[in-house]
C-alpha cells in the first residue's frame, strides 16, 4: 500500500516537475548554463589532442582565468611547445616564445588562426564572456543525445564583436550543461561543431571534461580538449596576469 | 609593266595618298596590337612560370586541391628521392624544390616590444646551393634594391615596399610567427640581408625570400617541400612536351590511393593559364580579321571614288581596245603595290610604337586585382618576328579586296555606249 502511494506520488510529482522545467524560458536556461559553467576564476590543467591528417599530437597546458578579461596559459609539453606562454588582457593577446625570447602581440586576422594546429582559433580561446551577455536565445525543439533529454536552443548574437553570429546548442535538461553545439558564421555557414562528453560533477557543478572541437572546413577528427584538473574560484595572484610573467 | 604602274602611283598622289594612309594606319594598329598582346601575355606567362607554376609543377594530391590556402601540413615529404627519380626520368627538365607559406612578421623595438607587424608571404628557394639557378631565374640580382642576397642561414630578403611599410633596415632582426607543418607554433628570428622589388604587386606587398633549408627547419619539414617545379633546359615553355611529361608521370601514380601521392600539372593546367594562352592566340587572329574587314570597307569606298574620278580614263582605255579584264588586272596590281607601300610604312610605325612600349611600358600596379594569376605591375609590348609580316596580311588583302569590289564597275561599262559617255 505504502509502495503504491509512493508510485502515485511520483507519477503526480514527476509531470509537475517536468512541467516546471519546460516552463523555463530560453534565457533562463541559458542563465542556468552560465551559472553551471562559468565562475569568477579557474585554474585548469588540460590536454589538447590534435588529430591531424598526418599524425596526432598531444599538448599539455596550464591555464589561469579571472573574470572575462584576464587569462594566462603556459604550455608544458611537448618539448617544442614547452615554455610558450599566452596572456590575454581585455581584447589583447600576447604570445611569448622562449626560443626567440620575443613577446608578440597578436591582432586582426591572426586571431582567427588555429592554435597549435588545433581546431580552435585564438579567438575561440579569448572568448569567455557569458552566453547571456552575447546571445538572445530561443527554444527550437528537443532531442535525446547520449540518452540525455536536451533542449535545442538557437542563439543569435546581440553584440557586433561575437566570434560566431549564430549558435545552435543542445542543453541537458537535467544538468544544464551543453552536450553539443554548432557554430555558424554571419552568412549562415556552419563553421564548427562541438561535442561535450564525460560530464562530471566537480565542486557542485556539472562540467564536461572532454570536449571535441571540429572545424568543419578542415578534414580530420577535430581536436579533443581534455580537462585533467580544474579548480573553480581559486585565488590567483595578480602577477600572473602581467606581461612580465610571460618571460618569467 | 609593274614599273609603269608604280610610276603612275607615285606621280599621281590623288590615286595613292589616301589609300596608303588608310592602309598604313590599319597596319600600324595590327602590328602594334599584336606586339602589345604578345608582350603582355608572354610576360604574364613567364612571370607565372618563374614565380609560381614552373613549366610543370608537382604537389601532393591533397595540397593541389587546397593550394590557394597554402596548406603546408599537406606538403610533399621525401622530396630528395622524388627529385632524384625525376632527374633520371626527365633529364631535359631542371627540377627545383620550393616551399610557399604564410605567417606574421613582427618587428621589435629597442625594448623587445612589437614596433610593426604585417602578414608575410614567404617563398623558400635554393639560394645557397652552387648549382642552383633559382636566384637567376627569379632575377633576384636585378630585383635587389638594397643590401645583398642571403649568404648564410638565418638571413632573408624582404620586399622593398614591405620593408618601407614596416620601417625595416638592412641588418634588422625580424621575427617570423606562424605554424609548423604539424601545427606547432613556429617562431624564428631572421636578419634582413637585402630588399627586393620584383615588379609583381602580390609579391611586393609582403614577400619574404629565404633559403629552403631555413624554411625546412622553421616548419619542421625535414626533407619536405610544398612543391617541386620543373623548367625546360631551353628556358622556353613547350606545351606538348609539358602535357606529355605530366600525363606520363600521373599515370605512374594512378594506382596509388595515398592522398599525399605526388601529382604533376603542366603550366596550362594552373592558374587558368591554358585559357590565357588560347585567348591570346584568338585575340591576335580576331584583331587581324576585324582590321581586314574594316579597312576593306573603307578602301572599297575609296576605290569607288577613285573609279569615278578615273571613269573617263577607263572609258578611253576601253574605247582604245584594252580589254575589261586587262584593266581590272592592272587595277589589282596597282592595289597590291599601294597595299605593299602602306604596309611597309605601317609596319615601320607599328614596330616603332612596339619598341617604345617595350622599353617604357604602362604601370598598372594601382589597378592590380587580387588574383591567383601573377600579373606584372608594368605591362610591356614585345617585338616578335611575326610583326614583320603580319601587317601585310590586312594591308594587302584589304586593298585588293577593296579594289576588286570597286573595280567590278568596269565590267558593267558597255562598249557600245562608250563614245556617247565620253562625249559627256
Amino acid at each position: 500500500m505504502r509502495n503504491n502511494m509512493k508510485i502515485w506520488l511520483l507519477t503526480l510529482i514527476i509531470p509537475f516537475n517536468l512541467m516546471g522545467q519546460s516552463q523555463l524560458t530560453a534565457d533562463e536556461i541559458l542563465q542556468k548554463v552560465d551559472e553551471n559553467i562559468s565562475s569568477n576564476s579557474t585554474i585548469t590543467e588540460s590536454k589538447m589532442v590534435i588529430h591531424g591528417r598526418r599524425n596526432t599530437r598531444e599538448i599539455v597546458s596550464k591555464g589561469y582565468a579571472e573574470g572575462n578579461e584576464k587569462a594566462f596559459t603556459e604550455y608544458l609539453a611537448p618539448e617544442r611547445e614547452k615554455g610558450t606562454k599566452m596572456l590575454k588582457l581585455e581584447d589583447k593577446l600576447w604570445i611569448y616564445n622562449p626560443s626567440t625570447d620575443r613577446t608578440i602581440q597578436l591582432s586582426g586576422h591572426m586571431l582567427r588562426q588555429s592554435v597549435m594546429g588545433s581546431d580552435l582559433s585564438y579567438e575561440d580561446l579569448m572568448e569567455d564572456r557569458q552566453l547571456t551577455d552575447i546571445y538572445d536565445a530561443q527554444i527550437t525543439g528537443e532531442e535525446v543525445i547520449d540518452n540525455r533529454k536536451c533542449w535545442i536552443l538557437e542563439l543569435n548574437a546581440t553584440v557586433e564583436d561575437a566570434s560566431y553570429q549564430k549558435r545552435k546548442t543542445w542543453i541537458d535538461q537535467e544538468r544544464f550543461v551543453p552536450l553539443k553545439e554548432e557554430l555558424y558564421a554571419k552568412s549562415g555557414q556552419l563553421l564548427k561543431q562541438i561535442t561535450m562528453k564525460n560530464v562530471e560533477k566537480i565542486a557542485g557543478r556539472w562540467y564536461p571534461k572532454n570536449v571535441n572541437y571540429k572545424d568543419v572546413l578542415k578534414e580530420g577528427e577535430g581536436t579533443d580538449f581534455i580537462v585533467l584538473d580544474i579548480q573553480f574560484n581559486p585565488e590567483i595572484p595578480d602577477y600572473i596576469f602581467n606581461k612580465a610573467s610571460l618571460k618569467r | 609593266m609593274i614599273q609603269f604602274i608604280l610610276k603612275g602611283i607615285l606621280r599621281d598622289k590623288n590615286r595613292s595618298l589616301l589609300p596608303i594612309i588608310i592602309v598604313a594606319l590599319g597596319v600600324t594598329l595590327t602590328v602594334f596590337l599584336s606586339g602589345y598582346l604578345a608582350g603582355v601575355f608572354q610576360d604574364i606567362i613567364n612571370q607565372n612560370a618563374r614565380f609560381d607554376t614552373g613549366h610543370v609543377k608537382i604537389m601532393s594530391r591533397s595540397y593541389a586541391d587546397n593550394k590557394d590556402q597554402m596548406p603546408i601540413d599537406l606538403a610533399l615529404l621525401d622530396v630528395d628521392q622524388l627529385q632524384e627519380g625525376l632527374e633520371k626520368s626527365y633529364p631535359e627538365v631542371e627540377w627545383v624544390k620550393r616551399i610557399r607559406f604564410g605567417g606574421l612578421l613582427d618587428i621589435a623595438d629597442d625594448n623587445g616590444n612589437t614596433k610593426g607587424q604585417g602578414p608575410a608571404s614567404v617563398m623558400a628557394i635554393s639560394l645557397f646551393s652552387q648549382e642552383s639557378r633559382e636566384a637567376e631565374r627569379l632575377n633576384i640580382e636585378q630585383a635587389l634594391v638594397s643590401g645583398e642576397i642571403p649568404g648564410k642561414n638565418g638571413e632573408v630578403l624582404i620586399a622593398h615596399d614591405f620593408s618601407e611599410k614596416l620601417n625595416i633596415e638592412i641588418g634588422d632582426e625580424i621575427t617570423y610567427v606562424g605554424s609548423t607543418m604539424y601545427g606547432s607554433m613556429a617562431f624564428q628570428n631572421f636578419i634582413v640581408s637585402g630588399t627586393v622589388h620584383f615588379g609583381t604587386a602580390g609579391f611586393d606587398r609582403g614577400a619574404v625570400v629565404m633559403d629552403i633549408s631555413d624554411a625546412q627547419t622553421l616548419l619542421d619539414m625535414d626533407n619536405g617541400a610544398t612543391e617541386i617545379l620543373g623548367y625546360f633546359e631551353s628556358g622556353q615553355y613547350n606545351s606538348e612536351k609539358a602535357f606529355e611529361i605530366a600525363n606520363e608521370f600521373n599515370q605512374k601514380q594512378a594506382s596509388s590511393d595515398d592522398e599525399f601521392a605526388p601529382k604533376m600539372f603542366s603550366l596550362e593546367q594552373q592558374n587558368n593559364l591554358g585559357d590565357m594562352l588560347a585567348y591570346s592566340n584568338y585575340m591576335s587572329q580576331i584583331i587581324v580579321i576585324i582590321l581586314i574587314f574594316a579597312m576593306s570597307v573603307v578602301l572599297w569606298n575609296t576605290g569607288l571614288l577613285g573609279g569615278l574620278r578615273r571613269y573617263k580614263e577607263y572609258g578611253i582605255r576601253l574605247a582604245l581596245g584594252e580589254s575589261k579584264g586587262s584593266i581590272y588586272r592592272k587595277s589589282i596590281i596597282e592595289a597590291i603595290l599601294i597595299g605593299g607601300m602602306g604596309s611597309i610604312i605601317g609596319t615601320i610605325l607599328g614596330l616603332s610604337a612596339t619598341y617604345y612600349m617595350q622599353e617604357v611600358g604602362v604601370d598598372i600596379s594601382d589597378l592590380m586585382p587580387q588574383s591567383s594569376m601573377m600579373i606584372p605591375s608594368t605591362l610591356r609590348a614585345k617585338m616578335i618576328p611575326s610583326q614583320f609580316y603580319i601587317g601585310f596580311i590586312p594591308g594587302v588583302c584589304a586593298m585588293v579586296l577593296g579594289n576588286m569590289l570597286s573595280g567590278m564597275g568596269i565590267y558593267k561599262r558597255q562598249t557600245a555606249h562608250l563614245f556617247k559617255e565620253l562625249e559627256v
